[in-house]
């Protein structure tokens, strides 16, 4: 072979190793879709009762809760609509925690993909998400025939859903990416993340609503919790869709619109860290599994 | 292997490195951990690959060989973009699909529709092109009344079987291929091999990689052979079959001769010495493997320390299994060797065709007394050895020579002769 033959012929396209994306966006959409849509249906179908089981679990959790906060404690019954509004701060709840702490082994546990064949890896977290938020949706629906049972009515702020839904999910799938590309290399990421979660679900206004109650009330911590994305998510849902009277909204919460930049900051900060760090390791995901 | 110009080449390696660091397993103590909670054990480095290069053709069969460990399926993961290779660039012209392993992704609790789905996704379809293909894969895999059961029930034949299907329905321009030929019943392997061929005449490219000497004969045009990370030959199939064999059964050698060449398996009086032992190839030359089908010889040097009369000399060479596959002597063919001095020097040559397989052989020189054979003088157990190479393997000990006619006999088809008859 001659000095210069390098230079002359042409080749065909570089490979370049493992990617968080890639360079085919269909392929991506492909693979997340087929992933979580298996993974939805071996949930759906997988035991006797299937869907019903996705459904147990933010209910027993409210009757628990619901029992507990309104006959023990005598609390929240204040509000209009608590029962509604705390089913709804569950099932957000349950769709992060189910979607994240599922992603942060996803890696892991989809090894056997991920060493033998070539695929954008962030497939894999996003799949993970993407099928809690499946079960999200009949969530939802759920929480829409509750409300419309218990007295609410149809109004235009449930135009609203669809981008609360979707800020909802992005704040999950930035926490997805980060905590599983991260979980390749510290496994004690796991157990951080539960009790990270743990914290996330008292001091989140989930079985409480915002403002808290006159005797307690502190703006600071109202505006501390209002920096989590998925608090504000839950508070103006609770505002638009479930009763406008009873429950304000997330920017009358906070004081002024303009603070809501801040969670909203945090959440782009997220994504791009996230998909940063992540598109980082992706070559090296196969390797160090 | 240059293709014409303007033409770029399938693939191209083009220097191709990778390491590994191999956390070292040192287990701290706890108070150690305690104080350092973040401190990292150490990391070796393993070279996998070291500056590999090659091009395939479109249309070109390569087949890339070597032992476990040589770095062949580290060098198929940076071809399919698992790895990144940590220097050198890759090129590739057409779609690929590696095929690592069959059946990745498939679920063992989903039946066959949904898996071919998955699997056929990962490899690179789209979810519509999978399922319209879903049909032609089952009939392929010839499951067609199993159709809607869960793939956990299936036997592993099954499985690898709708798995191979899979594969050859994802319309791939290159294919690489890991070891995965040795499936299924002997009924399926022949139609695995069909396939092979039919992809070959439709011009695909694909590279096999695999230990199967056999196979790259039958499917490769080339082959490349990598031992530690480098790549060590490159060419035709047949030549590179006949040193990974080499290179396969020779690595006892080094490790061998010290320690059972000295002193253990010696027997003898000592009035004979063998000082050494070797092997000829048909131009005379030493030869540390030979070819099936040859003329070759077996030599070795003995040395007298006193007086003797009419030793006889010969030699065993015996296979991986112990089995005696050449014993000869002087007892038959000259039993009057003469007489011979302290200090006389001898080399006697045992000349033979070499019809063994393929495989490494262990040869028993011996120097004996006149008469029963076992009065040794000398004898110097498993002293030297030689590869066989050749790749027509078969289950044989030996190869001999034959010719084989196929003639079509006229007479006995009577419904040819028939007509005539009747007329």
């Amino acid at each position: 072979m001659s000095v210069e033959a390098p230079e002359v012929r042409p080749q065909g396209a570089p490979i370049k190793g493992p990617a968080a994306i890639g360079v085919d966006w269909h392929r991506f959409f492909n693979l997340t879709r087929t992933l979580a849509f298996t993974e939805f249906k071996l949930r759906f179908f997988g035991s006797a009762l299937g869907y019903l089981w996705q459904l147990m679990r933010p209910l027993l959790l409210f009757s628990v809760l619901y029992v507990v906060f309104t006959h023990v404690l005598k609390f929240g019954s204040s509000a209009k609509f608590y029962p509604v509004a705390l089913l709804a701060g569950i099932v957000m709840f349950v769709f992060l925690s189910e979607s994240t702490g599922g992603a942060v082994t996803s890696l892991v546990d989809r090894e056997n993909l991920v060493r033998k064949v070539q695929f954008p890896r962030l497939v894999v977290p996003l799949s993970v998400v993407l099928t809690g938020l499946m079960n999200l949706a009949l969530n939802l629906v759920v929480v829409i025939v509750f409300l419309l049972i218990s007295g609410g009515s149809v109004r235009w702020g449930w135009l609203e859903i669809p981008f609360l839904v979707a800020t909802l999910a992005l704040f999950a799938a930035g926490l997805s990416t980060l905590l599983s590309a991260l979980y390749v290399r510290y496994r004690d990421i796991k157990p951080v993340w539960e009790v990270v979660l743990q914290m996330l679900f008292y001091g989140t206004p989930i079985f409480y609503t915002l403002p808290l109650d006159d005797v307690i009330r502190n703006e600071t911590i109202e505006r501390l919790m209002l920096l989590n994305p998925l608090a504000v998510v839950l508070q103006q849902f609770r505002h638009a869709v479930i009763d406008p009277s009873s429950h304000q909204s997330a920017a009358t919460v906070a004081g002024s619109w303009e603070f809501l930049l801040l969670p909203a900051a945090i959440l782009i900060a997220l994504l791009v860290y996230g998909y940063w760090y992540f598109n980082r390791e992706a070559p090296r995901i196969a390797e160090d599994l | 292997m240059t293709p014409a110009s303007g033409a770029p080449p399938a693939v191209s390696v083009a220097g191709v490195s990778k390491t590994f660091r191999v956390p070292n397993e040192r287990v701290h103590t706890l108070k150690e951990r305690a104080l350092h909670p973040f401190r990292r054990s150490g990391f070796d480095e393993f070279v996998a690959l070291d500056d590999v290069s090659f091009e395939v053709a479109h249309g070109e069969f390569l087949g890339v060989v070597g032992r476990n460990g040589s770095g062949k399926s580290t060098l198929l993961k940076c071809m399919a973009g698992i790895y990144r290779a940590d220097r050198g660039a890759i090129y590739v012209d057409g779609r690929l699909s590696a095929f690592i392993e069959l059946g990745v992704g498939f679920n063992p609790d989903l039946p066959a529709r949904d898996n071919v789905l998955i699997n056929g996704t990962m490899l690179g379809l789209s979810p519509r092109e999978a399922k319209r293909r879903f049909d032609s894969v089952i009939d392929f895999a010839e499951l067609r009344e199993f159709e809607h059961l869960k793939i956990k029930n299936y036997s592993s034949g099954m499985l690898v079987r709708l798995a191979f299907a899979v594969m050859i329905h994802v319309d791939a321009d290159i294919l690489l291929v890991d070891e995965v030929l040795a499936v299924g019943d002997a009924a399926f392997q022949q139609k695995c091999f069909d396939e092979f061929y039919r992809l070959r005449d439709e011009g695909r490219t694909m590279i096999l990689v695999t230990h199967d000497m056999g196979a790259v004969e039958r499917f490769c045009d080339r082959a490349v052979l990598l031992e530690k990370g480098v790549k060590i030959r490159e060419g035709d199939s047949h030549r590179v079959g006949m040193q990974y064999l080499e290179v396969n059964f020779g690595r006892r050698e080094g490790a061998g001769e010290g320690a059972e060449a000295g002193t253990a398996a010696r027997a003898g009086d000592g009035r004979a010495e063998i000082r050494e032992a070797w092997f000829e190839d048909e131009h005379g030359n030493v030869a540390s493997s030979l070819e099936t089908g040859r003329p070759c010889a077996f030599a070795a040097r003995v040395r007298f320390t006193a007086e003797v009369a009419d030793p006889l000399f010969g030699v065993t060479l015996e296979n991986g299994n112990h089995d005696h596959v050449l014993s000869a002597s002087t007892l038959w063919s000259n039993p009057r060797s003469g007489r011979f001095e302290a200090d006389d020097e001898v080399v006697y040559r045992v000349c033979f065709t070499n019809v063994f397989s393929p495989g490494r052989y262990d040869a028993t020189p011996a120097v004996a007394l006149r008469g029963s054979g076992t009065s040794w003088l000398d004898r110097r157990e498993r002293l030297c050895s030689i590869v066989v190479a050749g790749t027509q393997a078969t289950d044989a000990i030996v190869q001999l020579p034959y010719e084989i006619a196929v003639e079509r006999v006229q007479a006995s088809a009577p419904w040819a002769a028939q007509p005539e008859a009747l007329r």
